[in-house]
């Protein structure tokens, strides 16, 4: 069966005023229907502008290599430049849902009007309808007074529900991807828990494929069927959640891990991963992870390995550069 | 010379509130009728969702916002401060022993300062150093206390990334010897390995320089790791104060036991066993009548459902303090 999306050879540049950036490199990812795929990772380490490319919508400065594919619905999505096209994607086929939902909404126009406004542009329907579909997308989402909440502004709903009816809105268009971005990252845990559980429920129920970026382990293992790792730009490690979480074979995953203050093991010191992540400017050649691996073996030390994933178990990919290393 | 460093008794903080220029003047209820004591040198946390006041209260108590009602005092070795009614010069002398530090570490440092500007300001404007050369040491000593590369003391801040910016700002905090630090929220903005870093750090600088942290965070895991002594708030009321071992043992109020199940495992096949709340943190500018928590309570009593249950911390172990209305009611 072919995947719903499948990454290929993807590397995402931007070119800027100090030089060319390598924002991704090398990434192959695959997402089926009904299945999630969670991406992990620090800040800067490439997670959302992979998902970007998904819907292209990175800067114009954005250069992408000629053999990367994204295959959406047996459709590659790089190809695509007539805004017809893009159209089709952006908001139909795949719809995101962003972090920060307060900066998702224009703040000058009613939830309603702007839920509304992108149906009629997906859709074959008239106003009526859209209104009515929105309503009960709000309703489903649960949103108490769906009536009343749809003729209101953005400020006027608080940060959890913000949140749901930014999913009521990426869900109404029905599409067959979802991607979201630290969708509960801003939220108090208690809204947090609501959120996920309410995102799971929805994935069930419409058999959408999603891709959800975190960089919150405990969420990743709540919510994901499959993870990659992502450390500055490369996919360091794949495979299915319990895998990765309980036999972790990189480095920077089992640092990643051990990091995590655990409630139920206070004793335990926290165990900071040693240095910083380096500036995409002087990305290290070799192993991008050399700089803070904490046993790197001398070839890989001099930056003379080639990173590459290989399956070291069905399905558990990780990077040939620390398996040959440690 | 008592133990605590601070007091807090009896402290609410209002706001005034008013929609437009013609409707009624209202009163925001952010802290209310909050009693704490720090003892010198502990890892004091406070925790709760974002509007329970935490913030405001940690603003309080460094004579940031004003006191509706009640007192904050600190305890110094040879002079108490009462805050309340402190003169400006005991307030100047007051903000020397008492810094706060930041949550983003992006947002707190001078994009137009170099990081050794950023850190000698504070003795500049509080006069403490005499000479610049004596306040070149002090920077350089506190900066190295804070594991900054002396060479980078010429840069600017955006050379750095967010974890070697809070460790600018905590040395900016320190450099005028505090020995009181409120800690807002200060590893919130930062990647989980960096975190675990500063969080080491900011213990280790505790031993050496024999400091008391007010620990500000909505992140029970950390709080858990680094605090000795753990107070939740919920809408301006702490509802269950103890140490952080038997808080996170033996919870007893029921927003600790829920926020505590939310808490999402890393264990994949532990799937969430979260107590739902339902609904959301009510507004502070119509707070609950009796216990605040009654609205999202999973099982209240049928008194507490109607409001008519006073709040008030009681002692149910030694050393546990529980809201009494949650107390009696389960």
């Amino acid at each position: 069966m072919s995947h719903l999306l499948e990454v290929k050879n993807l590397d995402v540049k931007f070119d800027t005023d100090e030089g060319r950036i390598t924002a991704v490199e090398n990434i192959s990812l695959s997402v089926d229907q009904g299945e999630v795929l969670g991406i992990v990772g620090e800040s800067g380490s490439g997670k959302s502008v992979t998902a970007k490319s998904i819907m292209q919508l990175n800067p114009g400065n954005t250069s992408y290599n000629e053999d990367a594919e994204i295959i959406l619905d047996n459709e590659n999505v790089l190809k695509f430049t007539s805004k017809q096209d893009l159209k089709k994607i952006r908001g139909g086929k795949v719809s995101m849902i962003f972090q920060e939902p307060m900066a998702s909404f224009a703040p000058a126009i009613k939830i309603g009007v702007q839920m509304v406004e992108q149906l009629l542009i997906h859709k074959n329907i008239n106003k009526d309808e859209a209104k009515s579909i929105s309503i009960n997308m709000l309703k489903r989402v649960g949103i108490a007074d769906a009536e009343k909440r749809f003729n209101q502004y953005a400020f006027e709903l608080s940060g959890g529900m913000r949140q749901r009816a930014m999913i009521a809105m990426a869900l109404s268009t029905m599409p067959k991807l979802l991607l979201a971005d630290e969708p509960t990252t801003a939220l108090d845990v208690t809204i947090q828990a609501q959120v996920i559980n309410l995102i799971k429920d929805i994935i069930k129920e419409y058999q959408m494929g999603v891709i959800f970026i975190t960089h919150d382990l405990g969420v990743i293992a709540q919510v994901a069927d499959h993870v990659a790792v992502m450390y500055l730009g490369s996919v360091v490690e794949k495979g299915p959640v319990n895998e990765i979480l309980k036999n972790p074979k990189h480095p920077y995953t089992k640092g990643l891990l051990e990091a995590l203050p655990d409630i139920n093991n206070l004793d335990e010191p926290l165990k900071p991963i040693p240095g910083n992540i380096p500036s995409p400017l002087d990305r290290p050649t070799g192993c991008v992870f050399r700089t803070r691996c904490p046993n790197p073996c001398e070839n890989c030390r001099d930056g003379n390995t080639e990173m590459g994933l290989i399956e070291v178990e069905p399905g558990h990919w990780v990077d040939q550069c620390c398996i040959n290393c440690g | 010379m008592s133990e605590n460093l601070i007091s807090v008794n009896n402290v609410s903080v209002n706001f005034d509130y008013q929609e437009n220029f013609i409707s009624k003047k209202q009163k925001i209820h952010a802290v209310n009728n909050i009693n704490i004591k720090i003892k010198k040198g502990s890892f004091f946390g406070l925790v709760g969702e974002s509007g329970s006041g935490k913030t405001t209260l940690g603003r309080a108590i460094l004579g940031a916002n004003k006191i509706s009602s009640g007192n904050v005092i600190f305890h110094d070795d040879e002079k108490d401060y009462d805050l309340t009614n402190i003169n400006k010069q005991d307030l100047k002398e007051y903000r020397k022993k008492a810094q706060l530090i930041f949550q983003d570490p992006y947002a707190a440092l001078s994009p137009r300062m170099t990081v050794r500007d950023i850190i000698a300001e504070p003795l500049e404007v509080m006069r403490i150093t005499n000479s610049r050369q004596e306040t070149d040491d002090r920077v350089r000593d506190i900066a190295s206390k804070c594991r900054l590369n002396l060479e980078h003391l010429r840069r600017f801040p955006h050379a750095f990334s967010g974890g070697q910016r809070q460790r600018i700002s905590i040395a900016r905090a320190l450099v005028s010897n505090p020995k009181f630090i409120v800690a807002d929220e200060s590893v919130a903005a930062l990647d989980v390995s960096i975190q675990a870093d500063i969080l080491n750090l900011l213990k280790q600088l505790q031993n050496e320089l024999d400091l008391t942290y007010l620990f500000i965070s909505h992140d029970l895991s950390v709080v858990a790791h680094v605090c000795d002594i753990v107070a939740v708030m919920y809408l301006g009321h702490i509802v269950e104060m103890a140490p952080s071992r038997k808080l996170f043992k033996n919870p007893k109020h029921s927003y600790t036991k829920a926020l505590l199940s939310s808490i999402p495992s890393i264990d994949p096949e532990n799937k969430s066993k979260a107590i739902e709340l339902k609904g959301e943190i009510p507004s502070a500018l119509n707070p609950p009548s009796g216990c605040v928590f009654r609205t999202r309570c999973p099982n209240p009593c049928d008194n507490c459902r109607n409001g008519k249950t006073k709040m008030g911390l009681i002692e149910v172990e030694p050393e546990h303090w529980v809201d009494q209305c949650c107390a009696n009611c389960s």
